[in-house]
C-alpha cells in the first residue's frame, strides 16, 4: 500500500497477536500482510495456552504510521484475533531471538570463531573437527553482528526463529 | 411430517431452538435444523454430489424454501438481494469443487458491500481431502481472501455450532459473507444438535456503541460549522431502518446538506430540499462541489472509496473530518479523520440527536445562508440534464420515465453494471432504504438478475425492476428460468445501447476512439429470447411508445424482459476523470473541460 502521506517516515514496530489456534489463523494472518501489500520482516507463532487454545503471533512489521494503524486495525478484524498489541508504542517491551549458526574451518579460523562466540555468550551444541554449530539468542540486531563476523570466518549455514517479544513490567497481554 | 411454518421472524433473531437441544440426529438433517433455528425461510442454492445428503434432507421439508437457480453465481447475487431488501441474512447451499468456486464471485461482491451472507458449501469426505479427489477443491483456501471468516467441519459434534456462529459472524459488526464447507461424511455421521441459543462466540464481540466524548466532540465540531455536509454511505442501510430514521432527524435538527455514495441512496429521501444527490465520479455537480468546498465533514457509514474521493491529496482540503464507521480499519484508511468515531450507525445518530438537542445548537445563520447560496448555484448548472429527443430514446430518459411510472407503487430496483447503473443512480429517485441494490465495490456485471430474483422472493407482492445493461444481463441472463420456475415476475428493463457503453465511454475519452472490443455483435433478440424463457418479451424502439410499453410491462404478472433500444452513443455525466479532484468535473454540455492525465490513466 503507498504511504497516505508523501515522505513519511518507515517505522519499525513489533506486533504481539493473541488468537485462537484453530486451523487456518496464520494462513489468514499472512494472506492479510501479502493481499494489502504490507511487509513481514519477522514472524513467530506458537500456542501458549493449551488449556484454552490460544496462540501467540510475534510479527515485526515496517510501514509508516499511518499503515502500521491500519494493520493493527485489520489484524484485529480478523474473527479469530482476541488482541494485538503494538510493542513498539504501547508498550516498553523486551525483544529476543534465537539463531543456530554453523561455522566451518580449521587452525586460526577456527580458534578465532570460538574466541568470539565467547564475547557473545554463544554456545557450542554440536562440533566436529572442522565445524561448530552456535546457539546464541539475543536482541536481533547483536544476532546480526555475531553472523556478520562469522562470515569470514566460514559461515555455513544459519537458521533464525523469528523475534518474540514481550512488554515489560508485571501486567500480562 | 414436516413441521407447520411459523411466522416470519424479527430481522437476525433466531429462534429458539424447538427441538430439545441435545437431540441426536445426522449432519445433514442438523444443518436443516440449524437454518431453520436461526429464522431461515429461503435458500439459494444448487445440488451435487457433496451436498447429496442436504438435499435429501431439505426433500419435502416445507419449513424451508428452496430456490433452485442455474449456476452458483446466481444463487450468491439472489442472497444477496434477499439480504440488502429484507435486512435478513441471505443463505447459499452448493456443492464443492465447482459449485464453491462458481460462488466466489457472489461472496466477493458480497464482502466488498457488507452483504450478511452464510453459504454452505458440500466438501468431499475428510479422509479424501488433499487427495485431489473428484471435485475437490481448497474452499476454505479459495475463499479465505472473499469472505469475512469461513469454516471447515472436521467433526459432526461442531457442526451445529459452527453454523450458529456464521450466523452471528455474518451479520454482527460490519457484516459480511460466512462460508461453512462441510464434507460428506460429516453430513452422514450422528451427532448431539447444539440450539442458538447456547451459542456464543469466543471473541468476536463488535463494538456498537461509539465513544461518548468523541460524539459529544463531533457535535462540537458540527455546531460551529460554517460549511457543513454528511457524507453518508452503505452503513447507514446496513444499520438497520432506525439509523435512516435518525439520520433524517438529525439532517432536519442541523439543516445541514447532505450527499450519500452509491450504497446508501434511500437512506436520506430524495425529494427533500436538503438532498444534494450522489457524489463521487457521476456524482451531481453541487454534491461534488460541497464536498470539495465543506469545512466540516460528517462521514456517516461510508469508506472514502476511491471512486468517492477522486484525486485522494486534493480531496476536500479545507476540512475537519468527522467518520462514524463500525469497522475500525475502515477509519484512516484512505483519509485522515479528526474525529475517528467507532460504533454502529444508528447507535452513534442516537447519542448526535440527543447531544444536538440537549445543547441546544444552532449554527451560525449567516454563514449557513451563504452555503445554502453557494450550494443552490451549483445546483443551477443542473448537472443531469441532458439533451433529450423525440426520435430516439435517451437512455437518462428511458430511466426518468420508468421512475415517474412506477414511484407511486412498492417498487425495488436493481441493476447491472455500467452506464445504465449510473443513469439509474442519477435519474430514479428512492425515498426509503433498502429499496436500491446494486454491485458497488466490486462492480459485478450479472448482479442485477440474480439479485432481482432475491428481492423477488423477499417481497413477492412488490414491483422488482432490474435496470439493466445488455452486455451485463448475458452474464446470468440464464436465472431468468429460475424466475420462471418460482413464479417471480422480476421485470428486467434492457438500456440497449449495444455498447458495453462504460468501456466505450471510457476508450472515448481515454484511448483515442478505440474501441477495442467494446461493440457486442450479434446480440440475442431480446424478445424472443423472454419467450424461449416461458415469459413476456417487450420492446421500445421510439420515445412516444416508451410509456404505453412500460405501463404494459408492470401490468404483465409474469417475468418480463423489457428491451428499450436507445441511443448507443450517450455518454454518462457529469464525471470526475480518474486522478481529477472533485472541483475538476467533466459536465455534459461545458466546452472547456479537463481530460485525464497521464497518472489518472493507470488508474481504473
Ligand atoms: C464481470 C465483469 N466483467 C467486466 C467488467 C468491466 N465492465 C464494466 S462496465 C462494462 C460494460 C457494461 O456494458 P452494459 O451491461 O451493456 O452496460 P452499459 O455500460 O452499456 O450501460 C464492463 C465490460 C465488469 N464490471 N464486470
Ligand atoms: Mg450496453
Amino acid at each position: 500500500m503507498p504511504p497516505l502521506v508523501k515522505d513519511a517516515k518507515i517505522e519499525r514496530h513489533t506486533l504481539s497477536v493473541l488468537v485462537d489456534n484453530e486451523a487456518g489463523v496464520l494462513a489468514r494472518v499472512i494472506a492479510l500482510f501479502s493481499a494489502r501489500g504490507y511487509n513481514i520482516e519477522s514472524l513467530t507463532v506458537a500456542e501458549v495456552d493449551q488449556a484454552v487454545h490460544t496462540s501467540r503471533i510475534t510479527v515485526v512489521t515496517t510501514g509508516t504510521a499511518m499503515m502500521i494503524e491500519q494493520i493493527k486495525a485489520q489484524l484485529d478484524r480478523l474473527v479469530p484475533v482476541h488482541k494485538v498489541v503494538d510493542l513498539t508504542v504501547e508498550h516498553d517491551a523486551v525483544e529476543r531471538e534465537m539463531a543456530l549458526v554453523k561455522v566451518a574451518g580449521t587452525g586460526e579460523k577456527r580458534v578465532e570463531a570460538m574466541r568470539l562466540s565467547d564475547i557473545f555468550r554463544a554456545r557450542v551444541i554440536d562440533t566436529t573437527h572442522t565445524s561448530f554449530i552456535f546457539e546464541i539468542s539475543g536482541a536481533p540486531s547483536k544476532l546480526d553482528k555475531f553472523i556478520d563476523l562469522m562470515r569470514p570466518l566460514g559461515l555455513v549455514d544459519v537458521s533464525r526463529t523469528g523475534v518474540v517479544a514481550i512488554a515489560r513490567g508485571p501486567e500480562g497481554m | 411430517m414436516p413441521a407447520p411454518k411459523t411466522a416470519t421472524p424479527t430481522a437476525n433473531e433466531p429462534r429458539d431452538a424447538k427441538t430439545a437441544p441435545g437431540r441426536v440426529m445426522d449432519g445433514a438433517h442438523m444443518v436443516v435444523q440449524a437454518l431453520v433455528d436461526q429464522g431461515v425461510e429461503v435458500i439459494f442454492g444448487y445440488p451435487g454430489g457433496a451436498v447429496l445428503p442436504i438435499y435429501d434432507a431439505l426433500f419435502e421439508d416445507e419449513r424451508i424454501r428452496h430456490v433452485l437457480v442455474r449456476h452458483e453465481q446466481g444463487a450468491t447475487h439472489a442472497a444477496e438481494g434477499y439480504a440488502r431488501s429484507s435486512g435478513r441474512p441471505g443463505v447459499v447451499l452448493v456443492t464443492s469443487g465447482p459449485g464453491a468456486t462458481n460462488a466466489v464471485t457472489g461472496l466477493t461482491d458480497a464482502l466488498m458491500d457488507s452483504i450478511p451472507l452464510v453459504c454452505l458449501t458440500g466438501q468431499v469426505a475428510t479422509h479424501l481431502i488433499g487427495s485431489d479427489a473428484f471435485q475437490e477443491c481448497d474452499t476454505v483456501g479459495i475463499t479465505r481472501p472473499c469472505t469475512k471468516h469461513n469454516y471447515l467441519v472436521k467433526d459432526v459434534n461442531d457442526l451445529a455450532r459452527v453454523i450458529h456462529e456464521a450466523f452471528y459472524v455474518a451479520t454482527s459488526g460490519r457484516p459480511g459473507p460466512v462460508v461453512v464447507d462441510i464434507p460428506k461424511d460429516i453430513q452422514f455421521q450422528q451427532g448431539p444438535y447444539t440450539g442458538p441459543s447456547q451459542v456464543r462466540h469466543r471473541t468476536y464481540r463488535p463494538r456498537v456503541k461509539g465513544d461518548y466524548a468523541r460524539i459529544q466532540e463531533a457535535v462540537e465540531l458540527m455546531a460551529h460549522a460554517k460549511r457543513p455536509i454528511f457524507y453518508t454511505g452503505g452503513g447507514v442501510i446496513n444499520s438497520g431502518p432506525a439509523a435512516s430514521q435518525l439520520l433524517r432527524e438529525l439532517v432536519r435538527l442541523t439543516g445541514f446538506p447532505v450527499t450519500s455514495t452509491l450504497m446508501g441512496l434511500g437512506a436520506y429521501p430524495a425529494h427533500d430540499p436538503q438532498w444534494l444527490g450522489m457524489l463521487g465520479m457521476h456524482g451531481t455537480y453541487e454534491a461534488n462541489m460541497a464536498m470539495h468546498d465543506c469545512d466540516v465533514m460528517i462521514n456517516i457509514g461510508a469508506r472514502f472509496d476511491d471512486r468517492v474521493t477522486g484525486k485522494l491529496d486534493e480531496f476536500s482540503p479545507g476540512s475537519k473530518k468527522i467518520h462514524v464507521d463500525i469497522d475500525p480499519s475502515s477509519i484512516n484508511k484512505n483519509v485522515h479523520a479528526d474525529v475517528p468515531i467507532v460504533g454502529d450507525v444508528a447507535h452513534v445518530l442516537e447519542d448526535m440527536v440527543r447531544i444536538w438537542k440537549a445543547r441546544n445548537a444552532h449554527p451560525d445563520k449567516a454563514a449557513m445562508a451563504s452555503w445554502w447560496g453557494a450550494i443552490e448555484g451549483w445546483r443551477g448548472r443542473k448537472s443531469l440534464a441532458f439533451k433529450n429527443s423525440s426520435t430516439i430514446i435517451k437512455p437518462q430518459y428511458a430511466v426518468q420515465r420508468l421512475y415517474e411510472l412506477t414511484k407511486d407503487r412498492d417498487v425495488y430496483i436493481t441493476t447491472e453494471v455500467g452506464q445504465h447503473q449510473m443513469w439509474a443512480a442519477q435519474h430514479y429517485h428512492f425515498e426509503e432504504p433498502n429499496r436500491w441494490m446494486t454491485s458497488g465495490g466490486l462492480g459485478t456485471m450479472g448482479y442485477g438478475l440474480p439479485a432481482a430474483v432475491g428481492v423477488q422472493m423477499a417481497h413477492p407482492k412488490s414491483l422488482v425492476i432490474d435496470i439493466a445493461g445488455e452486455a451485463s444481463v448475458l452474464m446470468t441472463m440464464q436465472e431468468m428460468s429460475t424466475a420462471v420456475q418460482h413464479d417471480l415476475p422480476i421485470k428486467i428493463f434492457i438500456l440497449n445501447n449495444e455498447y458495453m457503453g462504460m468501456v466505450r465511454q471510457w476508450q472515448q475519452l481515454l484511448h483515442g476512439g478505440r474501441y477495442s472490443h467494446s461493440y457486442t455483435a450479434s446480440l440475442p433478440d431480446f424478445v424472443k429470447l423472454a419467450e424461449a424463457y416461458g415469459c413476456v418479451g417487450l420492446r421500445a424502439k421510439t420515445p412516444d411508445e416508451l410509456d404505453g410499453k412500460i405501463l404494459e410491462m408492470i401490468e404483465t404478472d409474469k417475468p418480463v424482459i423489457f428491451d428499450c433500444l436507445v441511443d448507443k452513443h450517450e455518454n454518462c455525466y457529469p464525471m470526475i476523470p480518474s486522478g481529477r479532484a472533485h472541483n475538476e468535473m467533466i459536465l455534459g454540455d461545458a466546452e472547456d473541460q479537463p481530460g485525464v492525465t497521464e497518472e489518472g490513466k493507470m488508474l481504473v
